[in-house]
């Protein structure tokens, strides 16, 4: 199938150009349509980066190159305007933090209002019961008196959903979820994950979920990417990389999550620290806290192996690891 | 929202109240104003007729009683200089100090907010680095030296402004300009900030995400956002020209409240300086008590929660 999105060779550079910062590097994604896709990686592993780079919401100082095909589009080559056109319609995005993502001073219905007539072609906005239509369809309880409350008197579980309606008012193609259930207590975090797997069929949309949380990921989507220092270093079907994780990082990454194994409780986290983006490493980024790392590793970046159908990873001892 | 404007009414007038005690002996220490007032040959004998006939020889608290009560109903007594009651002196001149501050006011407000707005939203260019040095210059230039410039240039090179007086409202200009430059520094410096901190807000980078369109982001939500301590702030420096504007009025020989204040106090003329800064206060007040029901109308929180 088509895919909806197609990233090619994605490189965003900050910084002096005689000493970038290279946050994201060499990435290429597909996402086919109503395909949920799962980021994973530690904070400074570039997926936030990933996502603005999509929706074109970088610092105007990041340099960025590549290709990012959107149904058709070139999303790097089109103008600001066009841009600001597909954004809340084709493609849309949930930001990190539900409590501060709504304007303190208008009404929920107000601010939902707002999106439906500016970003929906045929008039919800200017319909009554417009903004509760919206907010019944992300299950938000009592929306006619949600409507004339205030953000400050909603709950973040309750404002993440208003939030989540507002970004798929217009049904987009695609969705992006940037640690979409960071901030919110862990009872309410699957609610929301439910949340957006019902979305795939009511609004159609394909989504990319940003997270570090690995369980939410298992949970939600099809497909997981896992990245490390700005690049992928493994990408493969969700069950089969949970159930048999074949990069090094990936497995520290998985076996960093709390184990509950008779009455206690196992951790282990990964040694070391993620590497300084200004100077990374000739070799593979991970080389240092490798367990398994040899000379080569250290030395040269490297290649990709497909080590399944649509499961590969970018690591020497691919061979070994299976 | 009503139990919230009785709270601040009622914080009101306690603050009156101690402002009071405060002015009535603050102007007591400036000194007996019976030498002032009485020429030089007056025998002792007509000195203490003068002080008995204001009340000066009695104890000072119950001449403050006397005081609070007259002021209530708004009697603040004889003035010593004029002879005339020191609350229609006062009255007279809040008049034109009013004028002056509201046009003032508008001037600053019309120059500085979309200075600061502009800087904000275009950060690093060269209207952003020009708002800066505007800003600068305006809060380093003292009123006195503007205002002498603007006299100097445009009622004395160029004879178009009058230089000094009060009634038309050619007499504005200059006085106006004067002080709505200096006050149109502080504000666009404080727009600039508040904009630039609202434009960065989670709110803002999520409605650019969901594509509203930029003209709304800035309008309608970055700017509502930022209003508010510019709001505070413009109440404030309102109260400020109303109390404050002794020199500007004394360039352009304007008959306020600050002009008659200072002459007060030199002439030791009690019931003036008490009326003058009483009303002062209450119109300070007034502006506060407004500025608070405006914030409570601009931020939901502070009415609902």
């Amino acid at each position: 199938m088509e895919p909806l999105l197609a990233i090619r060779g994605l490189n965003v550079r900050f910084g002096p150009s005689e000493r970038p910062v290279p946050a994201v590097a060499d990435v290429d994604l597909d996402v086919a349509p109503q395909e949920i896709v799962g980021i994973a990686g530690e904070s400074g592993s570039g997926k936030s980066t990933l996502c603005g780079a999509i929706m074109r919401t970088l610092v105007r100082t990041a340099r960025v190159s590549g290709e990012v095909m959107f149904s058709g589009r070139s999303l790097l080559t089109l103008n600001d305007g066009e841009m600001a056109r597909l954004r809340g319609r084709e493609l849309s995005m949930v930001l990190q933090n539900p409590m501060t993502s709504l304007d303190p001073l208008y009404t929920i219905g107000n601010q939902v209002e707002e999106v439906l007539r500016e970003r929906r072609r045929d008039g919800a906005g200017l319909r009554p019961g417009g903004a509760i239509e919206v907010l019944r369809r992300v299950h938000l309880t009592a929306p006619e008196l949600r409507v004339r409350q205030y953000p400050h008197q909603l709950s973040g579980g309750m404002r993440q959903r208003v939030l989540v309606g507002m970004a798929t008012a217009a049904a987009p193609k695609l969705l992006i979820a940037d640690e979409p259930t960071t901030a919110l207590d862990a009872s309410i975090q699957d609610e929301i994950l439910i949340l957006f797997r019902e979305l795939r069929e009511t609004a159609g949309s394909a989504v990319i979920i940003v997270t570090h949380d690995l369980s939410a990921i298992r949970r939600l989507s099809d497909r997981v990417v896992v990245m490390y220092a700005g690049r992928i270093v493994e990408e493969g079907p969700t069950g089969e990389v949970f159930r048999a994780p074949r990069h090094p990082y990936t497995r520290a990454l998985l076996a960093s999550l709390p184990r509950i194994e008779g009455d206690e409780v196992h951790l282990e986290p990964i040694p070391g620290q993620v590497p300084d983006l200004a100077s990374l490493p000739p070799g593979c980024a991970f080389a240092a806290r490798c367990p398994v790392a040899k000379d080569i590793c250290r030395g040269q970046r490297p290649p990709e192996s497909v080590v399944a159908d649509r499961h590969r990873l970018f690591c020497w001892r691919a061979e070994e690891t299976a | 929202m009503g139990r919230f404007i009785l709270t601040r009414l009622w914080q009101t007038l306690i603050t009156l109240l101690l402002l009071t005690v405060l002015i009535f002996i603050l102007a007591r220490l400036t000194g007996d104003p019976t030498p002032l007032v009485m020429p030089s040959e007056a025998t002792d004998a007509d000195r203490n007729f003068f002080r008995q006939q204001y009340g000066l020889d009695r104890p000072i608290h119950e001449q403050y009683v006397i005081f609070l009560r007259n002021a209530l109903r708004g009697d603040f007594g004889i003035s010593f200089r004029y002879r005339e009651p020191a609350f229609g002196l006062v009255i007279a001149a809040i008049g034109p100090t009013l004028q002056l501050a509201g046009v003032s006011m508008l001037v600053a407000m019309m120059l500085g907010l979309p200075l600061g707005i502009v800087a904000a939203l275009r950060p690093g260019s060269w209207i952003a680095a020009a708002v800066r040095a505007y800003a600068s210059l305006g809060q380093a230039i003292p009123t006195f030296w503007s205002g002498l410039m603007l006299i100097l240039f445009l009622s004395i090179t160029l004879p178009i402004f009058p230089s000094s007086g009060y009634g038309g409202p050619e007499n504005f200009v200059l006085p106006a300009v004067t002080l709505g430059f200096y006050a149109s520094a502080s504000i666009a410096m404080l727009t600039w900030a508040n904009m630039t901190e609202a434009l960065r807000s989670d709110f803002v980078q999520m409605e650019r995400v969901l594509g509203i369109p930029p003209r709304l982001i800035v309008l309608k939500h970055a700017l509502r956002n930022a209003s508010l301590p510019i709001v505070t702030y413009l109440g404030l420096q309102f109260g400020l020209l109303l109390g404050g504007a002794v020199v500007t009025e004394r360039v352009f020989a304007w008959p306020g409240v600050g002009q008659m204040l200072v002459d007060a106090i030199l002439n030791r003329d009690y019931p003036v300086v008490q009326a003058a800064v009483m009303m002062t206060a209450v119109l300070f007040m007034m502006i506060n008590l407004m500025v608070d029901l405006l914030y409570a109308v601009l931020d939901p929180r502070v009415s609902r929660s």
